[in-house]
């Protein structure tokens, strides 16, 4: 029974980070339809960048999240604005090519600049262990899972509450509509991506403080997991893509708790298959029938 | 899986090989086999420079750099009586078995090298068989450790393939022959990083040699950060000690997360593991009761003239510690030297004759003997972590 809930607290870290990311990638996909596969790439740049801080101008942990967000929130507004915007009217299928194409641009150009060897990022918070009735949590497990929920509730106010929000989901229902009726839409689109890569940056602090390692590729494997998560969930639904990314976390654990270690990604991508089949709009989607 | 593809490719290798002799045929080849050489010495490197394995390969790519720089300071390799410097040409195969292959290629045709450094993995390394065969130019790996990599399908050696590192089944059985004996350990648990012919290789020689009990094997995926889940499933397992081979990147996390989860016993690895980076990531406080089978430590090398001289030039050149790859490409770049002074030419058929017969060869890693299945011999040592420092280290016989 406690490995039991030792596995859970396993699952439920290792979720936290995934459903960060996710949201990212549902909320570029809600707007423009674009699956951004440099997103993980973005998370990269935020270790890197909490890592930078932290060494060098001695940040704490929050001061170098927050501003890993701010650096990371302009990053994912530079790279729409540079690769996306002329792309907006091109085939969807371009923009997808071009998004992998940042997504290798960023892996190689951290690697030309700063070596692709992995390196130790700095403790900025000392650890702790809780032993609760013999399950073992840390204290950078709490702060990642109670992190992630408060992000989590702070994109839904944003979305749900605010005048920006409206204006984004305006935009994700009908873009040609919402400009009609005065939204601005490179304004829009450029504050999701701003709001989905902040995410990202704080989930390569957290993930750099976690588990003490980063490296430029380190974005690859989350990333898809992440998309995976996002599409389980429903992509393009923000509660959908935290719950898939917790579900995609747990589901990790699980599998190689019982022994299955080396077919943990397989059983992910193939609950991927099974809920394309069987639920192709995911677990929050809406399914959109398309009016002629 | 991964023995069918091999063989796949060598497969294809073969009928290129057919279909180059058939070529040859036709055009009624007038020059001699292999790339004579001219006024320098051409040393090709075919390394990972980018991609999944870069790591490792700009590690080997340093110690190839100051190699060849120590030898064109003091004019070069004596070529019967001549002394020939060193050009390199290096060029990246992006850990990809298809760049690898017309990377080499293109070292072989266009470059005319006189040998090849590299690459850095089995896969990528044999990738570029085909291609050197045919052009009899030899290579020497510094890292890529798969016992059938320098053998043909037949079971013969391939005539231009050498390695300066150990293979699997040596190190494997050292490991489980030290686990055993040396640490008393019945029960162990296997964690093996599953993307490399490496980490596979090293798991199934332990298996094999290992005469106690293996309670689970699990693995892992290069990349992968988040090992709390297998490792909470080996915590009611009754272990007495854990063998993970990997590399350093992955091993220092699963060490740091195994101390996290309270799981304090000895942490068994191999020579990828060999790198001060290992207690970065883990943390020197977690990184004790680590132990790994290694070619090349830094404290035997203390008392070891020529890796003592190494590893000060290395440091001078570039401020860090020496790693175990830069150690073995350093080895590598020598071995070549050694084999071209012996013959006396540098033609890529009389190097790959000389690198067959070296004896005794006074290396960084050790004193370093070719065999006929061209592998590597020397000695290996168990080096042991305490608070992230080298403490101890064992030789084994």
């Amino acid at each position: 029974m406690q490995i039991f809930f030792q596995q859970v607290i396993n699952g439920l870290s290792l979720g936290s980070i995934y459903a960060l990311l996710a949201l990212g990638y549902t909320m570029v996909y809600g707007i423009i339809k674009l699956i951004n596969f440099a997103h993980g790439d973005i998370y990269m740049l935020g270790a890197f960048w909490g890592y930078y801080v932290i060494n060098v101008w001695h940040f704490n942990f929050v001061l170098a999240l927050l501003s890993a967000m701010v650096v990371c929130g302009l990053s994912g507004v530079i790279i729409e604005y540079l690769a996306y915007r002329p792309l907006r009217h091109s085939p969807r299928i371009t923009a997808l090519i071009t998004a992998i194409g940042v997504s290798f641009f960023l892996e190689n150009g951290m690697s030309y600049l700063f070596g692709s060897n992995a390196r130790d990022f700095p403790q900025a918070v000392k650890q702790v262990n809780y032993n609760i009735g013999g399950v073992r949590i840390s204290n950078i497990q709490l702060e990642i899972l109670l992190t992630s929920c408060i992000l989590m509730l702070i994109l839904q106010l944003i979305i749900k509450r605010t005048k920006m929000g409206r204006a984004m989901r305006a935009v994700s229902v009908d873009n040609a509509a919402a400009e009609l009726v005065g939204v601005d839409l490179n304004r829009t689109i450029s504050f999701t991506f701003a709001l989905g890569s902040a995410m990202a940056g704080a989930a390569g602090v957290m993930i750099g403080l976690y588990y003490n390692s980063i490296d430029p590729l380190m974005g690859l494997t989350p990333g898809i997991k992440a998309f995976v998560a996002a599409v389980v969930g429903g992509i393009g639904s923000v509660p959908g893509a935290s719950l898939g990314g917790f579900l995609i976390g747990l589901l990790e654990t699980l599998v190689q708790s019982i022994g299955l270690s080396a077919y943990k990604d397989a059983v992910v991508y193939v609950v991927l298959i099974v809920i394309l089949l069987i639920r192709p709009m995911g677990i929050f989607g809406k399914n959109v029938k398309e009016k002629v | 899986m991964r023995k069918s593809a091999i063989k796949k490719l060598m497969g294809f290798g073969t009928a290129m090989m057919v279909a180059g002799i058939l070529a040859g045929c036709s055009t009624a080849k007038t020059e001699s086999k292999g790339n004579a050489a001219g006024n320098t010495i051409k040393i090709g490197v075919n390394m990972e420079l980018s991609g999944a394995a870069a790591g490792y390969g700009n590690s080997q790519k340093q110690g190839i750099q100051l190699a060849v720089k120590e030898i064109n300071k003091k004019g070069g390799i004596n070529v019967n009586g001549k002394k020939k410097k060193i050009t390199l040409i290096i060029r990246d195969n992006k850990t990809s078995t298809s760049t690898s292959a017309s990377v080499a290629a293109q070292l072989v045709n266009k470059d005319k090298v006189n040998a090849i450094v590299g690459p850095a993995t089995t896969n990528a390394g044999t990738a570029q068989i085909p291609n050197i065969t045919k052009a009899a130019v030899p290579s020497v790996s510094p890292s890529a450790t798969d016992p059938n990599y320098t053998l043909q399908k037949s079971g013969k050696v391939q005539p231009y393939v050498f390695r300066a590192c150990y293979q699997n089944n040596f190190q494997g059985s050292t490991a489980a022959k030290f686990a055993y004996t040396n640490l008393k350990a019945k029960r162990v648990a296997i964690l093996a990083d599953n993307s490399s012919d490496y980490g596979t290789g090293l798991a199934k020689a332990f298996k094999k040699s290992y005469k106690g009990k293996i309670t689970a094997s699990q693995y892992f995926q290069e990349g992968d950060k988040d090992f709390n889940a297998i490792l909470t499933s080996f915590k009611n397992k009754k272990i007495d000690a854990i063998y993970a081979p990997g590399y350093y990147s992955e091993i220092g996390l699963i060490i740091k997360q195994a101390r996290q989860a309270g799981i304090n016993v000895p942490i068994i690895g191999s020579d990828g593991m060999a790198d001060p980076k290992l207690a970065q990531i883990a943390g020197s406080k977690s990184a004790t009761n680590v132990y790994y089978t290694t070619p090349f430590s830094t404290r035997v090398a203390n008392q070891n003239g020529t890796a003592k001289k190494f590893m000060t030039a290395f440091k001078n050149e570039y401020n860090e510690e020496a790693p175990t790859f830069s150690a073995l490409a350093y080895d590598s770049v020598n071995m070549i030297k050694e084999a071209i002074e012996n013959e006396k030419s540098a033609d890529s058929v009389k190097i790959a004759e000389g690198l067959a017969k070296i004896k005794n060869f006074d290396g960084v890693t050790g004193k370093i003997t070719i065999d006929s299945k061209h592998n590597a011999h020397k000695p290996i040592v168990v080096e042991t972590l305490t608070d992230g420092k080298v403490s101890a280290a064992t030789e084994i016989k």
